[in-house]
C-alpha cells in the first residue's frame, strides 16, 4: 500500500499512531513492510491457505462475533444434503462436470427451495464473466431460508464452513505458504483480538489478490473472515480494494466491458435473454429479497436514456437493439482472435497492452494482424509503435514492410484539459474542472466519441437497414462549446443521473425511477449525483468545515453513502454495537435510522420489522437484514450460487507452480478459463513431468515511482530518473545458486519469452521452505517497455494466459520461470532459446495443463491428508 | 524607482547603515529575492482537479498562467488526501506539460515504415469509414437458430480506466448502438 | 549564550542577520520513523523549483537512484537495508531458510556507482567499505564470510531486517559556513532564519561547496552557479508550506516553527522509546552542536553515519573571526567588490 498508494497509506500510519497493529503479507519485503508491525513473506499464490488458516483458527476457537454472525450472515442457514465438500471429493465440490470443467451448482443450494433452477448454466456464466454483475449485488437466492440459530445443525453453513476449513491448520499454512506457525498465529491472534463490539479490523488488498486463476476466491476468503469477526458495514472495518487507476471503479460502474451495461446490468445473452422480460427476470429473480427486485425499472431507464423517444413500452424500450453475447468476448479472447485474423479494427484508449497485458508477444502479434488500429494517448506508447520497435522486429516475427496494420495515433487531452468525473476506489465521484485547452490536435475521449458518433450517424442518415436503426434512433444530443465543439460533460452526467422525461427534472434518488418510460437514467446506481440540478460530485467543502465522514466532499454511490451495508454497524435491535464504534443506528423517538452516514437501509423500517409471508423485493427485507442487495439479506459465508469455482474458497495451486498442492489431489482451479491457442503454451506443473525445467517462482508488481505500463511515468522526467532501469530482485541465496551478481545482468525464461533485467541482490527477498523444499521467488516491476525516457524488457511478456472463471481476469501475479545469468540472446537465438526450453519441458506443441488432476497423473502418490 | 530608493536598495548602503553589518541577511537580499513571490499567488486561475494516476483520488489544484499549467498542488481541503501527493501525483505538472507529449495526429499507412502527418478531420473521417466497413463485413444479425445477435465481432476496444465516467458512458453507448460488443478496459486486467 | 562573534553557539540567526521583528524561525523536522521512501519530496521539490534532471542510471543503492543532495536534487531519499531489527516489528525473516545477510555486500557494490548529475562535484563514487559498514549496522564486524549464502539454512541465516529511509535536505544551519564564505552575498539568511542562494547574485566561485560541513552544496556544470534547498523561500513569503512537506504523504517531513518542531520531536522520541524503539534519536536539533543546531533536523533510527550524515558537523567557519582579524582589510575589499559587481549589472 505504501508502494502503490502512498497517500492512502497516510491513514494506515494515522491508525498506527493510535495503536493499530499493521500486518503486511507479500512475497517480497516492500516499503509497506518497512513500516508494518509484522511482515509475513508468503509464497505467491497461496493466500487462500493463509486466510483459510485464519478462518479455521476463528472457528476452532469459537472466536467469531457470535451475535453478528447469527443475525447478519447465513451461518445459520441449512444447506441441502446433496451438497458434498472438497473434503469428500479430493478438492472438488459436488456437481463438477468433466465435459466442460464447470459446476452444476444445484447441489450447493439452501435446503428446501429450488432457488437455483433459473440460474444460467455455469459455463455460460464463466464465458460471460457473470461474477462481475455481483459487484453491486449478490447472486440469486430465494429470500426465505431454513435456519438453525444454535448453529449446531450438521448442514448449517457454520458447520459446513468449519468442516471445509478443518485441514487449514497452522502446520498446513506453514507447509503451503512457507509462513512459520508462530508468525501465522501472531496474525490470527491480532486479527481476532482487534475485532468485536469495541474494535474493528480492516483488510486491504489490491491486484495481488485479483490477478490469479482463483482471484475471486481470495477475496471471498477475506470477506468470510471479516463477516465472522463482525467487521463488515462498520467504521474501521471492511474489505478495501485499493484500485490502481483513477477511475477504474467508475469504468466498471459505467462499464466499458463486454459483459456489462451501466449499473451492473448484464449485457444480454443470445440464448438466455431473448426477450426483455426474460432479461429482467434473470436479474431480479422473482421471489428474491432486496433492491434488485426493481431491476425492470433500472433496465427501462437505461434503455430510455440510450434511445430516448424511440424507446417505448410497445417496443420493449428498444431492448431488441442491444447486441447479444454468445460466449467469451473478453480482451484475451479478442487478442487471440486478432492473431487468427478475425478482428478488423482495434481502439486503444489510454491503454498500453503491449506492455500492460499478460503475454506481451501475443498482444503485439495480435496488433500486427489487424486492418486498422486507433491509439489515443498522451505519449507515443509501445502499443502505437509495435510495428517499428517491438522486440518481434528483432526476431523477425514482425516485418514492418509486411505488416498491414494501419495505425492512427490521435493525441489525447490530459486530465487538466477536460472536465469530468473520476470514481475513486471508495466509490466516490469527484469532478475535475478544466484548467486549460488541450494542445494541438489533442482532444478528450468525450470529443472523439461524440464526433465519431455524429459522423457515423450522418453517414447512415439515409439508411433503411434494420441494423442501423439502433444508431439512428440513438439519443445523441449533447450541447457542445468552444472552438473544437467539445461536448458538455455535465450534460452527460445529467443523463447518467436520470431525469423525468416530461419535465426534465433531474432525479434525486433511484427510488424515483419509474418502469413506465416516464423517467430515463443512464446508470441507476449513480442517480443522485445530479440531484436538484447540482453537480454533487463537484462539491469541495473543506474537511475543516465538516465532520470526519465528510459527506459534502464529492458524492459516493449509492445515495452518497460512504460505508456500504452500514445497518450492520448497529446490533439487531438497532443500537450501536458500542459507543466507540457507533456509526448508524435506530432512533426510536423519531422512528427512523440516523447516524453519521446515510443509512444503508430504508429510513423508516424499524429493526423489529418482519416481512409478511410471500413478500419479495425490498419489502421482504427484515428489519435486521443489513445486506440489502443480497437475495436473503445476509452476508454470505457460503455462496449457494453465483461463485463459479465453489461455494467456499479452496486452495488451489497457481496454474504454473513448482509445488504439488499439499491440500488436495486437485492441483489448480479446475474451473479456470483456459485458452487452447498455439501461442498460449504453459509451463508444466506437478504432478506433470518436467516442471523442474522452470524451478523458480516469479511475481510482478508496481514501484511507487512508476505507473502501470509506464505510459504516464517512463515519459515523465522527474519520475523516470527515480527508477531508471528494468531490474529483477533476487535473494542472496538464489544469486549464489544461479551465479548472479548485484548490478549484473540476468535473464528469465518461460515457454513464452525470455527477458533480461539488471540484478538487485537484496535481503528483502527470501527463500521459503515449502512442503519440505526450498522455493526461491524473484520479483520484477512490470512498468518497462521499449519506448519512453527509460526502457527495458517487459515483465508481462513472461506470462501465459489463464483466467479466473468468475471475472475472466488473468493470472499475472505468479508464474514459474528459469533464471540465468547474463543478458538474453538476440534475434533468432532468442527464439531458439525459448524453443529449447519448450523442448526440454515436454514437447514443442502447445501445452495446457489438465483441468482436473487425476490419481493417474499423480504418480500413485496419495495426496489425502 | 527614484534615485533615493534605488540608492537605499543598494546592498552596501543597507549593510553599512542597517541592522546587518556583516551583510548576511537583510542587507544581502537581491532584487530577485526582494521581488520574490510564489507563482501560485500570481496565477491567472486555479482549477480544482483530481490526480490522474491511482484510485485514491487525491485532490489537486491546477494553477494556470498565460494559458499554461504553471503548478499543480495537493488540495489541503480534501478529506481523502489532505493536500498530500505521492511522487506521481507531484509530477502531474511534468506529465501534462511534458515535451514528449504528442500533440499532432500521426498516421502509419499499411506496410509503412515511418509515421506521416494527418489532419484531424481527415483522420476522423477515415476512422468512421473503417468502423462502418468493419461493421458491415462482420455483422451478425441472428444466430444459427434465428435468435437475434445484432452485433459485430470485427471491432475491439481496450481502455477506459483513466477516462472519465462521462467518457465511458458515451463510449459504451455508441459501441452498443453500433453492435460492437468487444469493449474492454483495465478493470478486466 | 550566543558566542560573541555570532559564528558559533546558540543564536537567533534572523536577528543576528539584521532582521527587526523577524517572524519565528521556520524549519523542517524530518521523522524518518514514518518515512515510506516514496520520494514525493524529491519530485514535489523539482516541480516547484524547476530543478533539472539528475541522471538516469540505476545505482544499486537499494531504491536510491538519486545518490546524494546535489545542485539538481535538493531533496534526497536515502535507503539503507540492514540485517537488524526495527523496534516496532516482529523479526522479518524469523523461521525462513535464509543464509547470511547480503546487505553490506550489495551496499559496497552500490557505492562504486555514480551517475552524471549534471553538477559538480555531483555524485562521486562512495566508499565501499563505509557503505558496507553502514548497511551492516553498528554490530557489523566485517565483510560477510566466504561461505556462499543460502547453503546452510537455519540458525546462521538472517532473521531480522529493516529498511531505513530518510529524506535528506539542506540543514539550514544556525551557523552556516556557506553563507559566511560567500564573497558575493549570494548566500544569505532570510527573515525565517533559513539560508538561501540568490541565483541572480551567485557567480559560481564555489567557495560554499567546500565550506558546507554536510556536503550539501553543489554547482551546476552548465551555468556554474550553486543551487540547493531554499526551504521554498518564495512559498514561505506567502504563508505556504514548502513543496516537499506539503506533498509528504505520511508527515515524515514536518514544517513549522523551529521551537515547536523541537518540542514535537522530543515527544516523538519519547513515544518511540516507550514503544520499544530505543535507537530513536534526534540529529541536528541541539543549539549547542557544532553548527548551532540545524533549521532542518531529523529523527533517526541509527547512527548518523548510516544515513550518510556526519556524526559531529562543525561549522567550517568557526575560526573565521580569528582569521578576520588578520584579514579585515581584505574582507572589506571583497564587500566593496560585491557592490561594484552589483552596480555593474544594473541596466
Amino acid at each position: 500500500m505504501a508502494e502503490a498508494h502512498p497517500v492512502g497509506f497516510q491513514w494506515v500510519m494515522a491508525a498506527k499512531r493510535r495503536g493499530a497493529k499493521v500486518f503486511h503479507v507479500d512475497p517480497r519485503f516492500t516499503r509497506t513492510s518497512a513500516l508494518a508491525d509484522s511482515y509475513l513473506p508468503i509464497r505467491a499464490g497461496t493466500d487462500i491457505a493463509l486466510l483459510g488458516g485464519v478462518v479455521r483458527y476463528i472457528l476452532e476457537n469459537e472466536l467469531d462475533f457470535r451475535e453478528y454472525v447469527v443475525s447478519y450472515t447465513n451461518a445459520a442457514t441449512i444447506v441441502t444434503e446433496e451438497y458434498l465438500d472438497t473434503e469428500d471429493m479430493h478438492g472438488l465440490f459436488s456437481g463438477f462436470k468433466e465435459e466442460n470443467a464447470s459446476y452444476d451448482q444445484k447441489s450447493w443450494r439452501y435446503e428446501g427451495i429450488g432457488q437455483n433452477a433459473a440460474t444460467r448454466d455455469t459455463e455460460t456464466q464463466r464465458e460471460t464473466a457473470a461474477g462481475l454483475e455481483h459487484e453491486s449485488h449478490g447472486a440469486p437466492v430465494n429470500g426465505q431460508t431454513e435456519r438453525d440459530e444454535t448453529l449446531q445443525h450438521p448442514r448449517c453453513v457454520y458447520q459446513i464452513l468449519k468442516r471445509h476449513f478443518a485441514r487449514y491448520t497452522p502446520e498446513m499454512v506453514e507447509r503451503v505458504c512457507g509462513i512459520s506457525q508462530e508468525k501465522f498465529l501472531e496474525l490470527a491472534q491480532a486479527w481476532t483480538q482487534n475485532s468485536g463490539r469495541e474494535r474493528t479490523g480492516m483488510l486491504v488488498y489490491s491486484v495481488g489478490w485479483t490477478q490469479h486463476s482463483v482471484g475471486v476466491q481470495y477475496i471471498r476468503t477475506g470477506a468470510i473472515i471479516q463477516l465472522l469477526l463482525g467487521n463488515m458495514g462498520r467504521p474501521g472495518g471492511g474489505v478495501m480494494a485499493l484500485r490502481g487507476h483513477a477511475s477504474i471503479q467508475g469504468s466498471t460502474d459505467i462499464p466499458t466491458l463486454f459483459n456489462l451495461l451501466p449499473g451492473y446490468l448484464p449485457m444480454p445473452h443470445h440464448a438466455d435473454h431473448p426477450t426483455f422480460d426474460e432479461w429482467v427476470d434473470s436479474i431480479r429473480h422473482p421471489g428474491q429479497k432486496g433492491f434488485w427486485g426493481d431491476a425492470r425499472t433500472y433496465g427501462v431507464n437505461l434503455l430510455k436514456a440510450y434511445w430516448g423517444d424511440a424507446a417505448t413500452a410497445e417496443n420493449d424500450y428498444c431492448y431488441g437493439y442491444l447486441p447479444r453475447m454468445t460466449g467469451d468476448h473478453g480482451t484475451y479472447q479478442q487478442v487471440l482472435n486478432m492473431i487468427d485474423g478475425k478482428v478488423k479494427g482495434y481502439f486503444l484508449l489510454g491503454q498500453n497492452p503491449a506492455v500492460g497485458s499478460a503475454h506481451g508477444r501475443a498482444q503485439r502479434l495480435g496488433m500486427a494482424n489487424l486492418d486498422w488500429l486507433v491509439v489515443r494517448d498522451l505519449f507515443m506508447i509501445e502499443s502505437a509503435t509495435f510495428w517499428q520497435h517491438a522486440p518481434e522486429i528483432e526476431t523477425g516475427e514482425i516485418v514492418p514492410e509486411e505488416c498491414r496494420t494501419e495505425v492512427f495515433f490521435l493525441p489525447a487531452a490530459s486530465h487538466v484539459e477536460k472536465e469530468g468525473s473520476f470514481t475513486q476506489t471508495q466509490r466516490l465521484l469527484q469532478w475535475r474542472e478544466k484548467a486549460v485547452e488541450p494542445p494541438g490536435d489533442a482532444r478528450s475521449e468525450l470529443w472523439f466519441f461524440y464526433h465519431l458518433g455524429r459522423i457515423i450517424r450522418e453517414r447512415l442518415a439515409r439508411s433503411t437497414r434494420p441494423r442501423d436503426r439502433a444508431l439512428l434512433d440513438l439519443s445523441w444530443h449533447y450541447p457542445t462549446h468552444g472552438p473544437s465543439a467539445e461536448p458538455s460533460a455535465e450534460s452527460v452526467l445529467y443523463e447518467i443521473n436520470g431525469y423525468e422525461v416530461a419535465s426534465g427534472r433531474p432525479l434525486s434518488t433511484f427510488t424515483e425511477m419509474k418502469d413506465d418510460g416516464s423517467t430515463a437514467g443512464g446508470c441507476w446506481i449513480y442517480t443522485g449525483v445530479y440531484a436538484d440540478g447540482v453537480n454533487q460530485a463537484a462539491r469541495r467543502k473543506s474537511r475543516h468545515e465538516q465532520d470526519w465522514v465528510a459527506a459534502e466532499w464529492g458524492w459516493a454511490w449509492p445515495a452518497n453513502r460512504r460505508i456500504l451495508y452500514n445497518r450492520a454497524s448497529a446490533d439487531p435491535d438497532g443500537n450501536p454495537w458500542s459507543e466507540r464504534k457507533k456509526y448508524v443506528w435506530w432512533d426510536p423517538d423519531k422512528a427512523e435510522w440516523t447516524g453519521y452516514d446515510v443509512p444503508d437501509f430504508e429510513k423508516k423500517k424499524p429493526p423489529s420489522y418482519r416481512p409478511p409471508a410471500g413478500s419479495s423485493g425490498v419489502a421482504a427485507l427484515a428489519g435486521d437484514d443489513p445486506f440489502v442487495l443480497q437475495g436473503d439479506g445476509k452476508g454470505w459465508l457460503y455462496a449457494p450460487t453465483g461463485v463459479l469455482d465453489g461455494p467456499m474458497p479452496t486452495h488451489y495451486e497457481p496454474v504454473e507452480s513448482p509445488v504439488r498442492n499439499p491440500l488436495y489431489r486437485q492441483q489448480a482451479n479446475p474451473t479456470r478459463k483456459v485458452y487452447t491457442h498455439p501461442i498460449n503454451t504453459l509451463n508444466p506443473s506437478p504432478p506433470e513431468e518436467h516442471s523442474q525445467v522452470f524451478p523458480y517462482v516469479f511475481t510482478v508488481s508496481r514501484l511507487t515511482e512508476h505507473h502501470t505500463a509506464g505510459g504516464m511515468s517512463r515519459t515523465v522526467r522527474p519520475l523516470a530518473e527515480l527508477q531508471p532501469e528494468m531490474f529483477v530482485e533476487v535473494s542472496p541465496e538464489l544469486a549464489a545458486e544461479v551465479g548472479l551478481a548485484h548490478l549484473g545482468w540476468a535473464h528469465l525464461v518461460t515457454t513464452r519469452a525470455a527477458i533480461e533485467a539488471k540484478v538487485l541482490v537484496t535481503d528483502r527477498l527470501t527463500p521459503l521452505r515449502v512442503d519440505g523444499r526450498i522455493i526461491h521467488q524473484v520479483w520484477l516491476p512490470y512498468h518497462f517497455g521499449f519506448e519512453g525516457l527509460v526502457t527495458g524488457d517487459s515483465a508481462n511478456d513472461l506470462f501465459g494466459i489463464s483466467l479466473d472463471p468468475n471475472v475472466l481476469i488473468q493470472e499475472s501475479k505468479v508464474g514459474t520461470c528459469d533464471v540465468r545469468p547474463g543478458r538474453r540472446p538476440r534475434g533468432q537465438d532468442l527464439l531458439d532459446l525459448v524453443v529449447d526450453y519448450r523442448r526440454r519441458s515436454g514437447d514443442l506443441g502447445p501445452h495446457y495443463p489438465p483441468q482436473v488432476t487425476t490419481d493417474a497423473a499423480d504418480s500413485g502418490r496419495d495426496r489425502e491428508v | 524607482m527614484g534615485v533615493r530608493s534605488w540608492f537605499e536598495g543598494w546592498p552596501v548602503y543597507r549593510q553599512l547603515t542597517g541592522t546587518d553589518p556583516l551583510g548576511r541577511g537583510a542587507a544581502s537580499k537581491s532584487a530577485g529575492s526582494l521581488s520574490l513571490t510564489a507563482r501560485t499567488d500570481t496565477a491567472d486561475s486555479m482549477a480544482k482537479s483530481v490526480c490522474p494516476y491511482c484510485a485514491v483520488g487525491c485532490a489537486q489544484r491546477v494553477y494556470v498562467k498565460d494559458g499554461q499549467v504553471s503548478q499543480i498542488e495537493g488540495d489541503p481541503d480534501s478529506p481523502i488526501s489532505q493536500g498530500r501527493l505521492c511522487p506521481k501525483g507531484a509530477a502531474s505538472k511534468s506529465l501534462v506539460t511534458s515535451p514528449l507529449r504528442e500533440t499532432k495526429v500521426r498516421y502509419r499507412r499499411p506496410y509503412g515504415t515511418e509515421w506521416e502527418d494527418l489532419d484531424l478531420d481527415t483522420a476522423m473521417n477515415m476512422i468512421a469509414d473503417r468502423v462502418l466497413a468493419a461493421r458491415d463485413e462482420t455483422w451478425e444479425d441472428v444466430d444459427a437458430e434465428g435468435r437475434p445477435l445484432n452485433r459485430t465481432l470485427g471491432i475491439s476496444s481496450l481502455g477506459g480506466a483513466t477516462l472519465d465516467n462521462e467518457e465511458n458512458y458515451l463510449i459504451k453507448k455508441l459501441f452498443t448502438a453500433m453492435g460492437a460488443l468487444q469493449i474492454e478496459n483495465q478493470a478486466r486486467i | 549564550m550566543p558566542h560573541v562573534n555570532s559564528l558559533y553557539g546558540p543564536l537567533d540567526p534572523a536577528l543576528d542577520a539584521g532582521y527587526v521583528d523577524a517572524p519565528p524561525r521556520m524549519g523542517f523536522f524530518t521523522d524518518t520513523s514514518v518515512c515510506i521512501g516514496c520520494k514525493a519530496c524529491e519530485v514535489a521539490c523539482k516541480e516547484w523549483n524547476l530543478v533539472p534532471e539528475s541522471g538516469l542510471d540505476l545505482l544499486g543503492m537499494s531504491y536510491d537512484n538519486t545518490g546524494a543532495l546535489t545542485a539538481n536534487s535538493w531533496r534526497h531519499v536515502a535507503f539503507v537495508e540492514q540485517p537488524r531489527s526495527v523496534g516496532w516489528a516482529t523479526p522479518a525473516f524469523r523461521d525462513t531458510p535464509d543464509g547470511p545477510p547480503v546487505s553490506p555486500e550489495t551496499a559496497a557494490v552500490g557505492a562504486h556507482t555514480s551517475t552524471d548529475t549534471g553538477t559538480y562535484p555531483g555524485l562521486p563514487p562512495g566508499s565501499p567499505a563505509a557503505a558496507a559498514r553502514m548497511s551492516g549496522g553498528p554490530e557489523f564486524l566485517g565483510m560477510p564470510g566466504a561461505q556462499p549464502p543460502g547453503r546452510g539454512a537455519g540458525a546462521e541465516g538472517r532473521t531480522d531486517f529493516r529498511w531505513l529511509m530518510m529524506s535528506d535536505v539542506c540543514k539550514h544551519c544556525t551557523h552556516a559556513a556557506c553563507l559566511d564564505v560567500c564573497p558575493t552575498g549570494s548566500l544569505f539568511r532570510t527573515e525565517f532564519g533559513t539560508v538561501v542562494v540568490q541565483e541572480d547574485i551567485c557567480n559560481g566561485c564555489g567557495y560554499c561547496i567546500s565550506a558546507c560541513p554536510y556536503g550539501v552544496i553543489d554547482q551546476r556544470k552548465d551555468d556554474g552557479r550553486a543551487w540547493k534547498c531554499t526551504l521554498c523561500y518564495d512559498r514561505l513569503g506567502v504563508g505556504m508550506t514548502p513543496a516537499c512537506a506539503q506533498a509528504c504523504p505520511t508527515e515524515s517531513i514536518q514544517y513549522g516553527e523551529l521551537d515547536e518542531l523541537r518540542e514535537r520531536a522530543a515527544a516523538r522520541v519519547a513515544t518511540l522509546h516507550e514503544r520499544g524503539v530505543p535507537e530513536a534519536r534526534l540529529y541536528g536539533h541541539d543549539p549547542n552542536d557544532g553548527v548551532g543546531g540545524d533549521g532542518a533536523f531529523f529523527l533517526l533510527l541509527d547512527e548518523p553515519e548510516v544515513y550518510g550524515l556526519p556524526p559531529d558537523p562543525i561549522v567550517t567557519t568557526r575560526d573565521l573571526p580569528a582569521m578576520w582579524k588578520r584579514a579585515g582589510l581584505a574582507a572589506m575589499t571583497m564587500a566593496a567588490a560585491t557592490a561594484v559587481a552589483f552596480l555593474g549589472r544594473r541596466p
